[in-house]
């Protein structure tokens, strides 16, 4: 299992809390969160499945390289933070 | 009526026949209210602030819809990307509803590049940038344009919307570039009233699109227009004009209006062709313009000094308006700020009503005006909301 948690600012907008899911890659992860919040996807994912230009997910503190299919692998009972980025200001 | 500002959020709606709504600037991150503003039914106007929604959340776009008395108002989250909202209470509640996105990209299909600039065209909706409803015999249909230049169309009051694929896969878009924003956009979707098949679309930069078969086919009819900003071998391109805003008179559909990026240019003849309009005082340069519902020979603008100065001529706020189809323009100051202003209106930020004569615009100072004589004389409502972005009534 792994342990997802988001960030306080979305939750402003959709409720995202923190789950236990099974998961090996970050897209699996994240599709596990999601497929009991549907409307919470689009929230961190674009059009095209691929993180937000302005999100960054972490693996442990690390943030995760592959934005684009989510495919940087999990380790069992790994945290998983789902932050906003960010840039400037 | 209802008013939406861009950074700062906001949306004001009226307990009267009005709305206005006004946006700010897209750019930052910004957060924006709702304002609902109402004002006493007879004696003088006094326009106030009654309600507000979306406090603290950019609100880009807001659509009245008069034919179910639906609002819609769009968000553009900066972390979180953009949604869509609908009150079916006339603003007193918002509820999600469905957000246009485009369909997944191909496998293999080469990556849409920017002519200018190089960079990669996304196919995300990066902003929505406009909002309108189908014809009074589509119920239910609403028309979406967005960054990076998809049109959506949705059938069940924005449940579910889809790209137009005919424009977007039409190979001349490859053309189009992003003026101020970093991508093309579609900011104006103009139904014709006599036949909703029939629409017609601004895109900065990319010219004026035009269908008669609802989306089946389209053309780019936007002869006559120059774009200052190109070689001169290529400034009388049709699909490289930047129209910000372009506007169709109800009453005379025909005639449509548009504040360019260099001029403004009017056409009589459903936009197959298109007239310089080089009259208009005390500049050309600015982003909105309105046209009275059914005189098609009455028009306003809240001109700025140029592309590269974005401020009131003097530091003063005037609206041009022209009653003869632009042969001529009054510089209307009564009531406006005449000192040390500068407000800029953006493209959505000035409205006229169905009566033609009360029009309100919004700035990105955050100022609020409101004229009862088709702009003879001007009221302020707002002086400290944040940047206007839309202001429209309802």
């Amino acid at each position: 299992m792994v342990t997802v948690s988001f960030t306080k600012n979305i939750q402003r907008h959709v409720a995202c809390p923190t789950r236990a899911v099974t998961g090996r890659t970050v897209r699996e992860a994240l599709n596990s969160v999601f497929a009991g919040n549907e409307r919470a996807r689009g929230y961190v994912l674009d059009d095209q499945g691929g993180l937000r230009k302005h999100m960054v997910v972490f693996i442990n503190g690390e943030p995760v390289k592959d934005r684009v299919t989510l495919a940087d692998t999990i380790p069992d009972e790994a945290e998983v933070y789902v932050m906003q980025a960010l840039s400037g200001g | 009526m209802a008013v939406a500002p861009v950074k700062p959020p906001g949306i004001a709606a009226l307990e009267t026949k009005d709305v206005c709504d006004e946006r700010s600037n897209l750019r930052g991150h910004a957060k924006r209210p709702v304002y609902d503003g109402s004002r006493p039914l007879g004696g003088a106007p006094a326009w106030r602030v009654t309600r507000t929604a979306f406090l603290g959340d950019p609100v880009s776009v807001v659509l009245p819809d008069q034919r179910d008395g639906s609002v819609y108002a769009a968000v553009g989250h900066g972390h979180f990307g953009v949604k869509l909202h609908v009150s079916r209470n006339r603003g007193e509640t918002f509820e999600p509803c469905g957000v246009p996105s485009y369909p997944p990209k191909p496998e293999g299909q080469p990556e849409d590049r920017c002519p200018m600039r190089n960079i990669p065209i996304p196919w995300n909706v990066e902003l929505i940038w406009g909002l309108e409803t189908g014809g009074n015999d589509e119920p239910g249909v609403l028309w979406c344009g967005t960054l990076p230049g998809g049109l959506f169309r949705s059938r069940d009051r924005g449940a579910t919307w889809e790209l137009n694929r005919c424009l977007w896969d039409d190979p001349r878009r490859k053309a189009w570039f992003g003026g101020g924003m970093d991508y093309a956009g579609i900011h104006s979707i103009c139904v014709d009233p006599r036949d909703s098949r029939h629409v017609t679309v601004g895109v900065s930069c990319g010219g004026v699109w035009v269908t008669k078969n609802a989306g089946e086919s389209w053309e780019c009819q936007a002869d006559g227009m120059w774009a200052a900003y190109m070689p001169p071998e290529q400034k009388g391109e049709p699909h490289i004009q930047d129209p910000h805003r372009l506007v169709q008179c109800p009453g005379r559909p025909e005639v449509l209006w548009v504040q360019h990026h260099n001029g403004v240019f009017r056409s009589a003849d459903g936009s197959r062709s298109w007239h310089e309009i080089k009259t208009v005082q005390p500049s050309t340069f600015g982003f909105a313009v309105a046209v009275h519902p059914r005189n098609p020979d009455m028009a306003w603008f809240v001109p700025a000094i140029s592309d590269e100065k974005r401020i009131p001529v003097d530091g003063k706020v005037v609206v041009a308006r022209t009653r003869d189809g632009g042969t001529s323009f009054d510089v209307l100051r009564d009531g406006l700020p005449q000192e040390h202003a500068y407000d800029l209106t953006f493209r959505h930020a000035l409205d006229v009503d169905e009566s033609g004569d009360r029009l309100a615009f919004g700035s990105t100072s955050g100022s609020l005006w409101v004229s009862e004589n088709q702009g003879d004389r001007w009221q302020t409502v707002m002086e400290h909301l944040p940047p206007v972005y839309c202001v429209r009534f309802a």
